[in-house]
């Protein structure tokens, strides 16, 4: 019985016991195994994030179905859980991240890779990259004893001067809520807009700007409308490299964001992010689907910025493989 | 190969890390739990591992709803909670688990409203209509009624709730849900509960900043954390009809109406209780034991303990401001000792 | 000069003025949490504070020496676990790999990469602490482990490529096989970058706290071996700032500079001396 599955087998197929010893007598075979090895045990552990988060959530997955997306309850005495909440505050603050830190970061990365002396700019870009290694507690420390009281008593009583009108600078100055996490990210993600615009704005050939600046066109000129549309894809994949880490940003996020499972238009108000409520509630989650609930939170947190980080990573290849394929060198 | 290196260097400090468990003799527990306890658990712990001092017990303050979990999910040795286990959670774990009630909180209703320094008086019927959402006015004549003398605003009440599981959620809701059978049918008692109306702070200095920022703002927070920041809070009608301020007396009157009807099970509501002297939104705070221990030491451990924390450790609770146990308990838990194996 | 040609030589200056503000805000932002951190915090570090451990809330005294010695041996098992692996996978990508296989793991560490930690934290607590039953240091370390294998790879699989081709050949000349030339010649060629991809990778777990929270845990007193709860400094921070005692405020602000101090000094040692020569060096 046993010989016969091994006989349906073509002889020589590497996986038969005896060719794999025969193949692995040199060195080369066995450095080859163990490499793979380890290059495997990657694909495993990612595997197996996915299936954990996936076994895990089941049962809420079972329970509420698609309507997990659009319920807006997070009530765990009834046993009622809804994701919308937790979606909204994670969008709106990435989104007022984005709005403050993209243009910052560019602009930075513009002055760095267009203006200033190669010294001072990689000096500076060197500072940057300092920035995007404080750890993310320390952001969320300064945000709880010093952006939270300048918010409350400065920042939002002026917003709400100024622009009281728009419906997102209005309702009472609490000081945390939307848009001190969003402050907050901003700061978090403006060392990678910066650092990974520069790149590829160096990437951009010499010849373009030269040829901009022969017809004419002032630096500025040459800048804004050669160099930049030349790498509005890179910066583009930037800045979704930036949107996928303010996503996925958890501790500063919950010291200042007010944890409040409510949507709201106004900035000012408390609200929360998927990252929040799991840092907050998983370790205190009483009951199977309360825990499954927010496993199925931590599913979808990681399926947004597993689509984000793939388009960005895209863009930069696109962008930094043709620029760096019209090179000369 | 510098890395080569590197990482076998390292290596022998692993080894070296594990060589250094191995002198023996040190008892390790861990424990997790409730927050308002934390600074009298913290206290005991450490004045137990001075008198053993091969004895550690690592208390982590992750909230009431924390400790049942770990508890349940066995990552921890013993659990503490504000809020009794609900007999769906003792079903929900894999073995029985004991409560012995540890120390007395209150929770303590706080608020700021411009122009009001007289302490405040607040009848249930007040506090539940403002909870529930439907009294929404400061000079609403049932807040208004129990405060004669006190000039009241018309400003907008502004609710503020705990955020995260807290067991002094679980206090407050409880004493809701007995005083208002509406509260109890739309909201009901648990340490998070989805509620009518309010914003919601983290930890009790998350309500208590919320409340000092917001002009006719109303939160509870506990009673240790509202005396130590120094936070104005009312005084509240208890079942005999009398208005009554959280102390250390008021509260351990409560402790003393309910100590009669202890159940076995020390799984008890104190709020509301009878007896005119008893501050009504009072509650004992729980360690939350497994009545199997698998291994012995621990057991013994967990067991002395106990016995310690009852007897001299109680000369360290009032000096954190927490109420003693009535004696009858103290007496009742030490017999309860005996049902850990 | 024409109105037009003013117009635009201000335009010019403007522009490039504000781009340069951009860059200066963003740079002195660092040196503003540097600074208020010191200010905050300084005047907290003392001895006790690396050498002590913590005391019940309200007493005065007392350390945080069990978080850094917890926060060590994270770093520790992270570096053993995750180090080798991302080695071995990066050697893999660039001296062994054929076609499918290398797109697919250099796929799946670039999204590794991007995972948010919590989400790490959470994996390790399903897949390690909640079969244990037990909050440990091993738990910890191996979440830790996780988050650097993705960089660690990369930057070895890049880094080996940098390596010349005539290296190689030149190994090849003499006789060895490609296993030697890649362990004796290429390896060593690239290991100044490597080591600083892996030091920089430690570094930033080092200011990780999500992962630790469900698996690390915390701890009053120290830990003893690899399989007890442990303190370390970012969740230690955390507590302590979220927490409601005063006292606790302070040393988180200590504590938030001793690892701040830390992680940057190891940044601007490893960027400034050990990244000579490599695709890091900026300066």
């Amino acid at each position: 019985m046993a010989s016969t599955p091994n006989a349906a087998m073509p002889a020589g197929l590497a996986w038969s016991p005896r060719a794999l010893l025969r193949r692995l007598r040199g060195a080369d075979e066995i450095a080859h195994l163990i490499t793979l090895i380890a290059a495997a045990i990657l694909l495993l552990i990612t595997a197996l994030l996915v299936y954990q988060l996936w076994i895990h959530s089941a049962e809420a997955r079972h329970r509420f179905g698609w309507n997990f997306f659009v319920t807006r309850t997070w009530d765990p005495v009834a046993g009622e859980f809804g994701a919308l909440p937790f979606i909204y505050g994670t969008l709106v603050t990435s989104a007022v991240a984005l709005l403050l830190a993209v243009p910052l970061g560019v602009g930075g990365a513009i002055f760095l890779a267009e203006l200033a002396p190669p010294k001072l700019s990689s000096s500076l870009t060197f500072v940057s990259d300092l920035l995007a290694a404080v750890p993310s507690v320390i952001y969320g420390l300064l945000g709880v004893f010093l952006l939270v009281p300048l918010m409350r008593t400065t920042v939002q009583p002026a917003l709400k001067k100024t622009l009281g009108f728009l419906p997102l600078f209005q309702g009472p100055a609490y000081g945390i809520g939307f848009l001190t996490a969003g402050i907050v990210l901003a700061v978090m993600i403006v060392p990678f807009v910066l650092s990974v615009s520069r790149e590829v704005l160096l990437a951009v050939p010499r010849d373009q700007r030269e040829a901009a600046l022969a017809l004419g066109a002032t630096k500025w000129e040459s800048t804004w409308l050669v160099v930049v549309p030349a790498g509005r894809i890179g910066i583009f994949g930037s800045v979704f490299l930036a949107l996928a880490r303010a996503l996925g940003e958890t501790m500063a996020v919950t010291m200042v964001v007010g944890n409040n499972p409510k949507i709201a238009a106004s900035l000012f108000s408390p609200g929360y992010s998927i990252a929040a409520v799991l840092a907050n509630e998983f370790s205190e989650a009483t009951g199977n689907l309360y825990l499954s609930a927010l496993i199925e939170l931590a599913l979808v947190l990681f399926l947004l910025t597993f689509v984000l980080n793939g388009l960005a990573r895209l863009l930069i290849l696109i962008t930094t493989a043709r620029g760096s394929g019209v090179l000369p060198t | 190969m510098r890395i080569v290196k590197i990482l076998s260097v390292m290596a022998v400090l692993l080894a070296l890390g594990t060589i250094a468990v191995a002198q023996g003799g040190q008892v390790l527990l861990n424990a997790a739990g409730a927050t308002f306890p934390y600074p009298i658990y913290s206290k005991w712990f450490d004045q137990y591992h001075k008198l053993h001092s091969n004895i550690q017990i690592n208390y982590q303050s992750i909230g009431s709803g924390g400790g049942i979990r770990q508890l349940l999910d066995k990552t921890v040795d013993f659990g503490a909670s504000d809020g009794p286990m609900t007999d769906e959670q003792l079903k929900q774990a894999s073995f029985p688990v004991l409560h012995f009630p540890t120390v007395l909180g209150a929770d303590v209703p706080s608020y700021n409203i411009p122009g009001v320094s007289a302490e405040l008086k607040f009848t249930p019927e007040a506090l539940a209509g403002i909870f529930l959402g439907k009294i929404t006015k400061w000079n609403d004549p049932a807040i208004a009624s129990a405060n004669s003398g006190v000039k009241l605003p018309g400003d907008d009440i502004v609710v503020v709730h705990r955020s995260d599981g807290s067991g002094t959620t679980y206090i407050w809701t409880d004493y809701l849900s007995k005083i208002s059978p509406e509260w109890q049918q739309k909201v009901g008692k648990a340490t998070s509960v989805n509620w009518p109306v309010g914003l919601g702070g983290k930890g009790n200095e998350g309500v208590a900043a919320l409340i000092q920022q917001m002009p006719g703002a109303i939160g509870y927070v506990e009673l240790i954390y509202a005396i130590q920041n120094k936070i104005a809070y009312g005084h509240v009608k208890n079942q005999a009809g009398a208005f009554v301020k959280a102390d250390l007396a008021s509260v351990s009157a409560a402790a003393e109406a309910a100590s009669q009807s202890m159940p076995g099970d020390f799984r008890v509501s104190i709020t509301n209780p009878e007896g005119k002297a008893a501050y009504p939104i009072a509650s004992f705070t729980w360690l939350l034991i497994p009545a199997k221990f698998t291994d012995a030491t621990k057991r013994d451990v967990v067991k002395d303990f106990l016995k310690w924390m009852m007897t001299d450790g109680q000369q360290y609770c009032e000096a954190l401001a927490y109420a003693k146990l009535p004696k009858e308990v103290v007496a009742k838990e030490m017999k309860a000792i005996a049902k850990i194996e | 000069m024409s109105a037009r040609l003013i117009w635009r030589k201000s335009l010019n200056v403007t522009m490039f003025s504000l781009t340069g503000v951009c860059a200066l805000i963003t740079v002195a932002a660092l040196f503003f949490i540097l600074g208020y951190l010191v200010w905050n915090g300084g005047k907290d570090l003392s001895w006790n504070f690396f050498t002590r451990l913590p005391v019940p809330v309200g007493e005065a005294g007392g350390g945080m020496a069990n978080a850094i010695l917890g926060s060590l041996k994270l770093l520790l098992l992270a570096a053993l676990f995750g180090v080798p692996i991302g080695l071995l996978g990066g050697m893999y990508l660039a001296e062994f790999g054929g076609r499918t296989i290398p797109f697919l793991v250099r796929y799946t560490a670039d999204l590794l990469n991007g995972v948010p930690s919590i989400v790490i934290g959470i994996f390790a607590y399903t897949l390690v602490v909640m079969p244990m039953h037990h909050f440990s240091t091993l738990a910890g370390g191996f979440a830790l482990g996780i988050m650097v294998i993705p960089t660690v790879l990369r930057n070895t699989e890049s880094f080996l490529r940098d390596v010349p081709t005539s290296l190689r050949e030149g190994a090849f000349a003499l006789g060895a096989n490609k296993w030697r030339t890649v362990a004796t010649v290429v390896l060593p060629a690239a290991s100044r970058g490597i080591l600083t991809g892996a030091l920089l990778a430690l570094a930033r777990v080092a200011g990780e706290t999500a992962p630790l929270l469900f698996t690390a845990f915390g701890n009053r007193y120290w830990s003893p071996g690899w399989m007890q709860p442990t303190s370390s400094l970012p969740v230690v921070i955390y507590t302590y700032a979220t927490g409601p005692y005063e006292d606790w405020h302070q040393q988180a602000w200590a504590a938030g500079l001793v690892l701040l101090g830390l992680v940057l000094l190891t940044n601007i040692v490893v960027r400034a001396f050990l990244s000579r020569g490599t695709s890091f060096e900026r300066l």
